[in-house]
């Protein structure tokens, strides 16, 4: 059977953020374009998987194909069989890569699991993976941070608020998003990234998966800088001093407290 | 026909502060509004809906307690379409940002989760939303014929006061049956009662300048005088000195408190990332250079292990 990992390709957390001078979007120059810091932890689960599946893993992508398989021959480096490449507009919401995704694996067939990232650290949607649920007909558990898989059914532990912990049984297939503390991503070893190389990557666009338009139903508009704050005010003084001056200017300047 | 649906949760009889801020905001632009909640003994949190301005309140009485999305995404479909409304509006709580985007695809809609502002521009919800982690903002527009589906932060519009001469129309729906394929097994609780860092009012951070794992409970100390959820960075959770629950940043927590405590974080741009939705900063290290001073509204030079106990003091002073 097939293991599918949704990946999406991201700047780097260390990345500055500029904003384009009409605001229509951020400025891509000087981006250093990463995977997902959670799509590794779900590239992760699904190669540790199969030891026990011996499932082909793929690995899947939509956006702009270009950049995009760069994070996919990462994919296929740290292990994963195969990759697939939905050329597609940065433009693209949560709902049309969840259409994409859907449909290539759809098309693919013989799932067993489907893994994504909790979230994407650039839109901050955390959606793509229960709506590919949604478009596939099946379960799915999101911001996963352990897992125990046997052939009737896999447990999940889904973090929720106060630190506690939602553990759920689901039957396959189904789709898992995966948090931090699921495991510890692999990096991809040399002979890994010689081996990528030559492992086979599909390109597919729109139209292949019967997509006709782009028209997103999430648009971002009017992109700005979080405002300048005002000089940072020091606090002098004995550490009595400090403590006693920050609650006065906490409660009687900031009115917080 | 209600122009604006609230999902709602409620603890212990009690709706939450999240949901609340939704239905004053709500009711403060003089928008039709219903509300739906989801569990078990909803009787009361549904009477105290309508002192909060809901007119209609859908119910939807689980056998079993708890969250299971294949429920609550059908129970809300129904809710959502019985009450017509176009603008759809939640708390981004786990529950939330979980079911709502499948809700959304069911129901051909885009979602915008985790927003930090909400206004009504020419008859359309419009909402801000934080990308790269707060790195900017920019404002969600959605399309014609999509739900305007949004998902709120805590801490972000403020609570009316409620009329108890107000009463809410009940209605309640019976909830699906719930397959084999999805069940919740347990809820293994935290360690922590305190809030939930995303709906803390006031979070105490610690980075590296805590020096070793047991000193965050310097910081524990602090926070349980003053009301406060304990937060870290990333170094410290990757050192594993606390639980990766506990990091604010971008690959960990993206927080909106009213104040946020930095005590030894030197301020890297993606702990940065994940705080700068604060109201008030305040940075507490030993380094007058540290880049996190550039983001703080007050800033202290000093040891937090000399500062903690006379704060203590002067908090416990300020709020009794």
């Amino acid at each position: 059977m097939k293991t599918f990992v949704c990946i999406k390709q991201v700047p780097d957390t260390e990345t500055k953020i500029q904003v384009k001078p009409d605001h229509s979007g951020i400025e891509e120059g000087s981006v250093k374009w990463v995977m997902n810091p959670y799509d590794e932890f779900a590239v992760e689960e699904a190669l540790k998987l199969k030891t026990s599946t011996s499932d082909t893993v793929i690995v899947i992508s939509a956006g702009p194909k270009t950049r995009v398989v760069d994070s996919l021959r990462t994919a296929l480096a740290m292990g994963a069989d195969e990759a697939i490449v939905i050329d597609a507009p940065e433009t693209i919401d949560s709902y049309l890569a969840a259409k994409l995704l859907a449909e290539a694996i759809k098309k693919e067939g013989d799932i067993r699991l489907v893994f994504a990232g909790k979230l994407a650290i650039d839109g901050n949607g955390s959606s793509v993976g229960q709506m590919v649920a949604e478009f596939l007909q099946i379960p799915h558990a999101s911001v996963v941070s352990q897992l125990e898989f046997s052939e009737d059914s896999i447990q999940v532990g889904r973090d929720v608020e106060g630190g506690a912990k939602e553990i759920f049984k689901l039957k396959a297939p189904c789709v898992i998003s995966a948090n931090k503390g699921l495991n510890t991503p692999r990096y991809a070893s040399l002979p890994g990234i010689m081996k990528a190389k030559k492992k086979p990557l599909k390109e597919l666009t729109a139209t292949d998966l019967g997509l006709e338009s782009f028209t997103p139903k999430v648009k971002f508009k009017n992109f700005t800088l979080p405002p300048e704050k005002p000089p940072v005010k020091m606090i002098e003084g004995s550490p009595q001093e400090q403590a006693k001056k920050l609650v006065d200017l906490l409660m009687n300047e900031a009115k917080v407290l | 026909m209600s122009q604006i649906f609230v999902f709602l949760e409620a603890k212990d009889g009690k709706l939450k502060k999240g949901g609340l801020e939704l239905l004053s905001w709500a009711n403060t632009k003089g928008l039709d509004c219903s509300a739906g909640l989801i569990g078990k003994n909803l009787a009361s949190a549904a009477e105290q809906a309508g002192h909060y301005g809901a007119k209609t309140v859908f119910t939807c009485e689980t056998s079993e307690d708890g969250f299971n999305p294949e429920i609550f995404v059908k129970a809300l479909k129904e809710m959502v379409e019985t009450s017509q409304a176009k603008m759809i509006l939640a708390n981004a709580s786990s529950t939330a940002k979980d079911v709502f985007p499948r809700l959304a695809a069911m129901l051909d809609s885009g979602v915008a989760s985790d927003c930090t502002g909400i206004e009504i521009k020419d008859g359309q919800l419009v909402a801000t939303k934080p990308l790269y982690s707060g790195k900017c903002t920019a404002e969600v527009e959605f399309e014609e014929g999509s739900l305007s589906m949004i998902l709120m932060r805590s801490n972000q519009l403020t609570v009316s006061a409620p009329d108890e001469s107000k009463k809410a129309e009940i209605k309640s729906i019976s909830p699906a049956t719930a397959s084999e394929n999805l069940v919740l097994e347990k809820v293994v609780q935290g360690a922590s009662n305190k809030p939930d860092l995303t709906e803390a009012n006031i979070i105490i951070s610690g980075g590296r300048g805590m020096g070793e794992a047991k000193n965050f409970e310097v910081l524990e100390d602090l926070a349980s005088a003053i009301g406060a959820t304990v937060g870290a960075s990333r170094a410290v959770v990757d050192a594993g000195w606390v639980p990766h629950g506990m990091q604010v940043g971008q690959t960990g927590k993206t927080v909106s408190p009213s104040l946020y405590i930095a005590c030894g974080i030197s301020g890297a741009i993606q702990h940065v990332a994940g705080m700068s939705g604060s109201k008030v900063i305040v940075a507490i290290n030993k380094d007058g250079d540290a880049p996190i001073f550039q983001k703080a509204s007050y800033g202290i030079v000093g040891d937090i292990f000399e500062l903690a106990g006379p704060l203590k003091e002067e908090f416990t002073k300020a709020l009794n």
